[in-house]
């Protein structure tokens, strides 16, 4: 089997790579449309992606963007509160919707001949929504147990919320998604309509459909339905308050009864991707895959988990889909008996020794073999790629970057990655938390 | 309203549900291993599903996570290969190989590039083969195991299905966790994976489905090559669970602010001529989507929760009607008081026929939607041959859908559905709710 590594090290994925071609175009009113064709399966995924989020919440209403999103399936002017999501079911479909910082998003999965109805309900209750006090009370308390579900019972979750607010002294990221539990329980109809007529245009929304369409087909649908609703003037550039300077190292320890595993993650306030200047994120993403993909061939799994076992579990992540500056972050979660300080002190010291010997130009280029593959993988997927669209244009990059982007990645040399990483990790940039056990917790049958 | 009231009933007059157009060919390998393949060539990957039945079930007395810990270790190095260099000699391949282990079998989710399928095919059959179960690997995938166990040991989630899975199931299997507990992972030794494997790993237990850039005649080399060298035959099959649950109110105290609630009784088999009406009366009463009567009745009605759901449970060697949901701990008795009069309600009155016909339109028109992706339909694939399905099924399922009636579903709620007998375990600090046993 050595025989087989060592001739493979040759091999080079020379496939080439036939990625869905999207077809984009705008309506008169400022809509964007995307179409993505994929005619492996009869099937249509529609999707309507708002350029609001959390990060654009008023202050003192945060959760209003997601609270929001769950309205949308109450009535409109022509529905009933529920027929949104009755009549999907009634076609066959699935529906959902979900919040983030930078948008909030839409989408029905049907088959494709039913694509003109949820075209014809979606942009329905795009201008059209008519709350009532009723809807607000009983939703209000369903966001509540959401956040109940997701955050108060989920000690990982409270943890990560302190630690965003403490990474973002100014920028709204650092208020959580669904929302201070105060505030969002003092949300109130008025909030969500003002947030609604605001943000809910379609000079502000990306019309995506992806699957066994035509492009002439949805360009004649959506000048259709969508194509007469009302533009919101003035809807200006998004600017969010910005981060100011970081001068000094934070850090936070998070103790809870119900934590079983303690680790240690630190956070790095890092660019995000920008529309013409995504090659530091390229080089980020890189570093990422570098120190932390795969532990069994990643820097800091071979240092920390093979050389030593003195971690169960390492991982550096970056996601560089952001309107604003991200983060790129560290994790080690050390094995019984090596303490959550021994863990950090490895844990750096391992980033020291990266930075010392560099860049092994094999795991270089195996990196970037993966993400070559990945590229054909994802193919199997049309949904999965309608929603990097979505996510990508809603955070301000063009159709242009997201073209480019595999090109970019590829480009990137080991001497960028050195040097994106040198100007990343400084202390004086980053949030360090520890999350601990406080006690025993109580369980009894 | 009555605009798209009007133009939705023409749509449906108009537009029969999609045809799932899957085109399933079972394919005998030389060697005679047989697997269902759909030839999919446009994007030049294969999916492989690949199942041991039997799973986690065939852990031996006392070893109890032992086949998990196995699982975790097939890619921890092979042949002359080490866990580092295995892990490089597949990203050089850009292999993507996924070892899982469930209840019932050990599964195996793998996607070649056609280009390198060949020695994608060697790389995995080295592991399933030749795994060498090195002594360093084996204390670090332990480890990780521990890890995992000792975090499910204070998630309210976890301890409510464990709790209510040891009530139903007792000692059969099913009656606790496939990753073990701290004590038997940690007795397990070397020689215990040694023995999962050859239990488990067997060309009687195997069954794969295949979707993607290959021909026939191509899989069946496929599969001699990869699966040729198993042994015939290792463990024998668990026995059927015997079920342990009663009708009643389980609390485990849990310093959280949200109870976690899971509940059941006994259920259907698969095999049954009311399976259907059971699977579409479930749609009705808490299938998943918002039209559903419980997400109706405890989430949109009254907020009680976040999500309601019930299911069917349909394992080898047990059947249950069973759902989950999570509450406020000053909620969670009222929505438990909802899910019982529901229980009732369905049990005594049946459906409606708007209900069946809305639910006959969802399941057979969201059916054709699951053919979607080449991993997708592998895994369907193998998931029909494991539950013993003709390969013409996929034509006909939706006729059984269509063919269930109100007199179906009230004979088979009336028989199925039993208030009395449901089991609720809550974990949390519930007000207002005692223990009944």
């Amino acid at each position: 089997m050595r025989q087989l590594v060592l001739c493979l090290t040759a091999l080079f994925l020379s496939t080439s790579v036939q990625a869905a071609v999207p077809t984009a175009f705008m309506l008169d009113n400022g809509m964007q449309v995307v179409v993505l064709e994929d005619h492996r399966a009869p099937v249509v995924v529609h999707m309507v992606w708002y350029k609001a989020g959390a990060a654009d919440e008023p202050p003192g209403r945060s959760g209003i963007a997601h609270f929001l999103e769950h309205l949308l399936f109450k009535g409109t002017d022509e529905m009933e509160p529920g027929e949104f999501s009755d009549t999907v079911a009634r076609n066959g479909g699935s529906d959902n919707a979900f919040t983030s910082q930078d948008y909030t998003g839409y989408f029905q999965r049907v088959a494709a001949d039913r694509l003109e109805l949820m075209m014809k309900m979606e942009s329905d209750r795009m201008r059209d929504l008519r709350l009532t006090e009723a809807d607000i009370g009983t939703e209000r308390d369903v966001i509540l147990e959401e956040r109940n579900q997701r955050v108060e019972n989920e000690p990982g979750a409270l943890f990560q919320e302190q630690r965003q607010a403490a990474q973002y002294l100014n920028h709204p990221y650092g208020i959580p998604v669904i929302g201070w539990k105060h505030e969002a329980a003092s949300l109130t109809l008025e909030d969500a309509n003002a947030f609604y007529r605001e943000y809910y245009a379609p000079n502000n929304a990306i019309l995506i459909v992806a699957g066994d369409v035509e492009p002439d087909e949805v360009r004649r649908l959506a000048e259709t339905y969508y194509g007469p609703l009302e533009p919101t003037p003035g809807l200006g550039e998004r600017i969010r308050p910005q981060e100011p300077p970081q001068t000094s190292e934070r850090r936070l320890t998070f103790s809870d009864p119900r934590v079983a595993q303690p680790y240690v993650i630190r956070t790095y306030l890092a660019p995000e991707r920008d529309p013409g200047m995504q090659e530091e994120a390229a080089a980020l993403t890189i570093l990422a895959d570098l120190l932390g993909g795969n532990p069994a061939t990643s820097v800091l799994g071979q240092k920390l988990q093979f050389e030593t076992q003195d971690a169960i579990y390492t991982s550096a992540f970056y996601d560089g889909v952001n309107h604003d500056d991200t983060t790129f972050g560290l994790v080690i979660v050390p094995v019984p008996g090596v303490s959550l300080a021994e863990a950090e002190a490895k844990l750096d010291a391992a980033i020291a020794e990266f930075m010392a010997e560099g860049i092994d130009a094999e795991q270089f280029e195996r990196v970037k073999m993966q993400m070559r593959a990945s590229l054909i993988y994802a193919e199997d997927s049309i949904a999965g790629i309608a929603r990097r669209y979505g996510a990508s244009l809603t955070s301000g990059l063009t159709m242009e970057d997201i073209e480019a982007w595999p090109d970019i990645l590829q480009a990137v040399t080991p001497e960028d990655v050195m040097a994106a990483a040198q100007s990343l990790f400084d202390r004086n940039r980053a949030v360090t938390g520890w999350l601990m056990q406080s006690k025993t917790a109580e369980v009894t049958q | 309203m009555i605009r798209l009231a009007a133009s939705l009933g023409l749509l449906l007059l108009a537009a029969l549900p999609a045809r799932a157009a899957v085109d399933i060919q079972e394919v005998t390998s030389p060697g005679g291993f047989t697997a269902w393949l759909v030839e999919e060539h446009s994007i030049p990957f294969v999916s492989l599903e690949i199942r041991f039945k039997g799973g986690a079930s065939l852990d031996r007395p006392g070893k109890r996570g032992a086949v998990n810990l196995m699982t975790g270790l097939i890619e921890e190095g092979a042949g002359d290969l080490n866990a580092q260099q295995f892990a490089k000699a597949q990203e050089e391949l850009a292999a993507r190989y996924e070892f899982d282990v469930h209840d019932d079998s050990l599964a195996i989710s793998a996607r070649f590039l056609t280009e390198y399928r060949d020695a994608s095919v060697d790389l995995l059959k080295l592991a399933l083969t030749e795994p060498r179960f090195d002594e360093d690997a084996v204390e670090r995938v332990r480890e990780q195991v521990l890890s995992i166990i000792r975090s499910d040991s204070t998630d309210p989630d976890d301890i409510a299905s464990r709790t209510f899975d040891a009530l139903a199931f007792g000692d059969h299997p099913y009656g606790s966790s496939l990753n073990g507990t701290l004590d038997s992972v940690a007795a397990l030794t070397r020689d215990d994976i040694v023995t999962a494997h050859a239990d488990v790993l067997t060309r009687d237990k195997v069954y794969v489905g295949a979707v993607g850039d290959i021909t026939a005649e191509e899989l069946g080399m496929l599969l001699d090559r990869l699966l040729g060298d198993l042994p015939e035959t290792g463990a024998s099959m668990p026995d059927e669970a015997e079920l342990s649950l009663t009708g009643g109110v389980t609390v485990v105290p849990f310093d959280t602010p949200q109870s976690v609630a899971v509940f059941g009784h006994s259920g259907i088999r698969r095999d049954d001529p009311d399976f259907f009406a059971a699977f579409v009366m479930n749609q009705i009463l808490g299938g998943g989507n918002f039209s559903s009567r419980l997400m109706q009745e405890v989430r949109e009605k009254r907020g009680l929760t976040y999500g309601v759901y019930s299911y069917l449970v349909d394992k080898d060697y047990a059947q249950m009607v069973m759902g989950r949901f999570a509450s406020a701990n000053e909620r969670i008795a009222d929505a438990i008081a909802v899910v019982r009069d529901e229980w009732a309600k369905i049990a005594e009155e049946g459906v409606t026929e708007k209900e069946l016909a809305d639910a006959k339109t969802y399941l057979t028109g969201a059916y054709p939607l699951r053919f979607d992706g080449n991993a997708q339909i592998a895994g369907i694939l193998v998931g029909m041959q494991l539950s013993d399905l003709p390969i013409d099924y996929i034509a006909t399922r939706n006729d059984k859908v269509n063919a269930v009636t109100l007199e179906d579903i009230k004979r088979v709620a009336a028989r199925l559905v039993r208030p009395d007998a449901l089991r609720f375990v809550v974990v949390g600090q519930p007000v207002g709710l005692e223990a009944v046993n």
